[in-house]
């Protein structure tokens, strides 16, 4: 779990978006894998191979494990994106979803 | 200097692995050559088709050839899974040929029509489909589809774990392979083949030249021509996607796994396998074209490789006149070629003779072509 | 997106390379154009410089506060900062020069350049434990970052583990804000100072040995640190739970709720081994470093590196590498002759000779161990595709001769970080089971894009008659 120094939490405006749905006060100049961190999540997705749980590694873009669902699009690096107000973040179960996923079941979750 | 192996096999791609695995089954004693980590290496290019669909427009045999491999790929993917646990992803749905434009469409109609009614054709049935009942069959089809051909033959496998599979079960069978050696010379030494790269020399009774384009320049030393170009082919690759495919198409496949292949590109570039942006453009607008709720989805990679081209795009199956014992083997179909490589091929090199079936794929053919 | 169809000089990355760099080029009147993936210009050391809520200096500390300075200097100079954008790709353009992919927003562009600087800078070298991928373990750098950008400090019991200056900084400054660190695990083989004491000379004379020295004490003071480790592991179900350590062969295993790693940096190679310039495996270092002149000049006319991506060599030595690629590319592009190009350079090579004076007593003295760069058993090596040391290991024993060989057969390497986490591993991992260097083994051989485009970006980049002819063809498969 992360907690913000009381420098931060006082420097800058709150940023009020949604994490699966719930609300959350993110601060403005976050970016959405911080305000996952912040918001407690230390996981933001489970992998498309195994299924296993990830969250993020590297936070500078090059490990590619913050992936979450951002506005409805998946596979979003979080760690390069700055929060935004009203912002939908997901967290993702297995690999993106686009278009009709009517398959017959086979392949990755 | 005594005879390690019976059989040489020059080049371990998907050709020379199935040559090589099939002999190997046999109970022959087997050395594949390989050259090492960095080189053109088609098989690593391959988009994974196991395709009947539009094959053989000219040499009617290659259809009943193609459809051989095809019919027996599903016993051949089971050895490979018997002798290694690699399961090779083989599925056969059949596949389409989508078209994006109504002249598209007929001109292909046409094309499938002229093929299957050919001199000695093995038919097969082929439906065509309008874009009504296209979309029944893939959920989210763009609006700019104008139909498709579809033949129940067809379908598709992973090409790498193919290769993979291919390497293993030789081993497993008692096959020696030499990774990092790339065979320099090959000579006819008292009724055997002297092999020599750049670290030594071994000898074979006998010697399958299949190493794609290299075969070129190997293939005049035991009296064998084959005239092979490179001829480029790009691939772009989606990331792992959520299944919204069931069925291969022509020039888009989800994997196994989940990614997406788009190809299918085809230039004349010579020996140049570097990507061009404005053919991974075109290739990824036809792609948005086909499905486009694919357009947020992201390239993991592209790819550029050499296709094994012949003057006419056919394979070459050859043994030497002069130096028998020595066949050469080469096409750019070696994913759907590989169970007839591997089941019917190589007991025919291992009994010394390729049969008078497999006559029309002899060079001679381009010898007559280039006459008339 | 703001980008110019054309210019004379693209940067790639707004670090101290190439802030250093644009702001040469553009003084002396190039159309530059700077690029870079994150928000806010700083590169990772410099990180949030612009926008860090740790606005008392003291935290971060006057070598961070450094980089304000030349965030100004970019500002004033005439080159145009593009923020959020990702340079893809680069090839030839037809009739000279270069044409650079750039994703940004939704939308890709395509834009001329003359001149080509990659300034993509570093990334930390992959330290692949059992259960690095647990949630709950983050690099040392990623914690660095989350305090610079957000005020935020994980909440305990919080270790740090690996090698390297950089740890000792994060403790330092963790210990100026409250943020308590359990302890250090130090895995500096006992003894390495004896490998780095050829070196000593040149570190004492350095700027580094007193900047080193406080750090350390600082580190000391703010923590506990257990040094000699052999042996780590991160532990947990879903999530961390504690790590298991190994000393003289005891191992102890104690709660944590974050565990930071971190074993040196190492260049980020990803987009000059794609263009196709030359890299050398760098022993001392064990990694692969693009093949530079002392101007970073590339064997690829027209492309030069800067900075942490030619070479491990700190912010202050990437400052004045980028001072000297800007001057080559403006040489280059005639602007200035060879003559004043060396005359103006002189400065900033003097500056070079400064700030890597020093370097090779660090890079000996923090060499990671082999265990730590070399896994074993289920130990996941490619952490996209889940890949094991194992798998890993058994495929090298089936005679695969290379990385790219290895991809090929495992998919390791194939997921969207291309390699950079699991790269130098793979390589040395084979070097090692083929009993070669990993010089000889070499590297995945990467292609484009280098930094993910969606399929919608790439379908909008222009077409030709040629590639439309080679897709669209109504002839016979």
């Amino acid at each position: 779990m992360y907690k913000r120094l009381p420098d931060a939490a006082a420097a800058a405006p709150a940023v009020l978006l949604t994490i699966d749905g719930a609300d959350f006060a993110a601060r403005a100049g976050d970016t959405v894998a911080a305000a996952l961190l912040a918001a407690g999540y230390d996981a933001c997705r489970t992998t498309p191979v195994t299924g296993a749980p990830r969250g993020p590694f590297c936070l500078m873009g090059v490990c590619f494990d913050c992936l979450a669902v951002v506005d409805g699009l998946p596979n979003q690096q979080t760690c390069l994106i700055p929060v935004r107000a009203g912002m939908r973040i997901e967290r993702q179960q297995g690999a993106a979803v686009f278009g009709p996923a009517a398959g017959s079941g086979q392949g990755p979750r | 200097m005594a005879r390690e192996h019976d059989i040489a096999v020059i080049g371990g791609g998907l050709v020379g692995g199935a040559i090589a695995y099939g002999l190997a089954r046999l109970g022959r004693r087997v050395c594949l050559y390989d050259e090492g980590d960095v080189a053109y290496r088609a098989s690593r290019g391959n988009f994974g088709l196991v395709w009947v669909q539009g094959k053989g427009q000219g040499l009617a045999p290659y259809g009943g050839w193609t459809q051989r491999s095809v019919r027996r790929f599903a016993e051949f993917a089971a050895l490979l899974r018997e002798d290694t646990g690699i399961d090779v992803a083989l599925e056969q749905p059949g596949g389409f040929h989508l078209c994006l434009s109504d002249a598209e469409l007929a001109h292909r109609v046409d094309q499938l029509t002229r093929l299957v009614a050919q001199q000695g054709f093995e038919r097969y049935a082929f439906e065509v489909l309008d874009r009504a009942a296209l979309a029944q069959r893939l959920p989210g089809l763009g609006p700019q589809v104008a139909g498709a051909t579809y033949c129940r033959l067809d379908g598709h496998l992973n090409p790498l774990r193919l290769l993979r599979a291919l390497h293993a079960a030789f081993l497993e069978r008692g096959g020696t392979y030499r990774a990092s050696a790339k065979v320099e010379a090959i000579a006819r030494e008292g009724g055997a083949f002297a092999v020599r790269t750049a670290t030594g020399r071994a000898e074979a009774g006998q010697v399958v030249l299949t190493a794609g384009l290299g075969n070129a320049t190997l293939a005049p030393q035991v009296g064998l021509t084959a005239t092979v170009r490179p001829q480029r082919g790009m691939i772009v690759v989606l990331e792992r996607v959520r299944r919204f495919l069931d069925y291969p198409l022509a020039t888009l496949r989800q994997t196994d796994e989940g990614t997406v292949l788009i190809g299918d590109s085809q230039e004349e570039v010579g020996f140049d396998d570097t990507l061009a942006t404005a053919v991974l453009a075109t290739l990824a607008s036809r792609a948005v074209q086909v499905f486009p709720f694919l357009r947020d989805a992201r390239v993991n990679r592209t790819w550029a490789a050499l296709r094994v081209m012949s003057p006419d795009g056919f394979p070459i199956y050859e043994q030497s006149a002069s130096a028998p014992g020595a066949f050469v083997v080469t096409c750019h179909s070696g994913v759907t070629l590989a169970a007839a490589h591997a089941l019917e091929l190589a007991p025919r090199i291992a009994a010394g003779a390729l049969g008078a079936d497999l006559s029309p794929f002899s060079s001679e053919r381009l010898h007559v072509q280039k006459a008339a | 997106m703001t980008l110019p169809e054309r210019c004379d000089v693209v940067v790639v990355g707004a670090g101290p390379a190439g802030l250093a760099a644009a702001v040469e080029c553009a003084r002396a009147g190039a159309a530059t154009v700077i690029l870079d993936e994150q928000a806010g210009p700083g590169g990772q050391i410099y990180r949030a410089i612009t926008s860090t809520p740790m606005q008392n200096r003291d935290v971060l500390g006057a070598d961070y506060w450094h980089g304000a300075t030349l965030v100004a200097a970019l500002q004033g100079s005439g080159a145009t900062y593009v923020p959020r954008a990702a340079a893809f790709a680069v090839s030839r353009a037809d009739g000279g020069g270069f044409e650079v992919g750039v994703a940004s927003g939704g939308a890709a562009a395509l834009i001329r350049a003359g001149q080509v600087i990659l300034a993509t800078g570093a990334l930390e070298r992959p330290f692949p434990i059992p259960g690095w991928t647990l949630p709950g373990v983050i690099a040392a750098g990623a914690a660095q970052i989350l305090l610079k950008t957000a005020g935020l400090v994980p909440e305990g019991p919080v270790v740090l583990a690996g090698t390297g200056p950089l740890l000792y900084l994060v403790a330092a400054q963790f210990a100026r804000v409250g943020a308590a660190i359990d302890c250090l695990l130090d895995t500096t083989p006992p003894g390495r100072i004896r490998d780095a004491w050829p070196h000593a000379g040149a570190f004492l004379a350095s700027p580094y040995a007193a900047k080193g020295f406080a750090l350390l004490r600082q580190a000391r003071a703010s923590t506990r640190i257990v040094r000699g480790v052999e042996r780590l592991e991160a532990l947990g179900a879903q999530r961390l739970a504690s790590v298991r350590y190994t000393v003289g062969g005891r191992a102890t295993e104690i709660p944590a709720a974050a565990l930071l790693l971190h074993q040196g940096v190492v260049p980020d190679i990803n987009l000059s081994n794609a263009i196709g310039c030359d890299h050398r495996w760098h022993a001392a270092r064990s990694c692969f470093e693009p093949v530079v002149d002392v101007y970073g000049a590339t064997s690829a006319a027209g492309i030069t590196v800067a900075g942490d991506g030619a070479g491990i060599a700190g912010a202050q030595a990437a400052e004045a590498r980028g001072t000297l690629a800007g001057l080559h590319a403006l040489a280059a592009l005639g602007r200035i002759d060879a003559g004043e190009r060396d005359n103006r350079a002189a400065e900033a090579k003097a500056r070079v000779a400064r700030w890597t004076r020093g370097r090779a007593f660090v890079d000996a003295l923090y060499r990671p161990p082999d265990a730590f760069r070399m896994p074993l058993g289920d130990t996941v090596v490619c952490r996209c595709e889940e890949i094991t040391a194992e798998q890993v290991i058994a495929t090298a024993r089936l005679g695969c001769p290379g990385p790219n060989q290895m991809k090929s057969f495992l998919r390791c390497g194939m997921g969207p970080c291309q390699g950079r986490l699991c790269g130098l591993t793979v390589t040395e991992m084979i070097a090692r089971e083929r009993g070669v260097s990993p010089a000889e083994v070499g590297y995945y051989r990467l292609r484009f894009p280098v930094k993910p485009i969606t399929l919608g970006e790439l379908a909008s980049l222009p077409q030709t008659t040629a590639s439309t002819q080679a897709v669209v063809r109504m002839k016979a498969h």
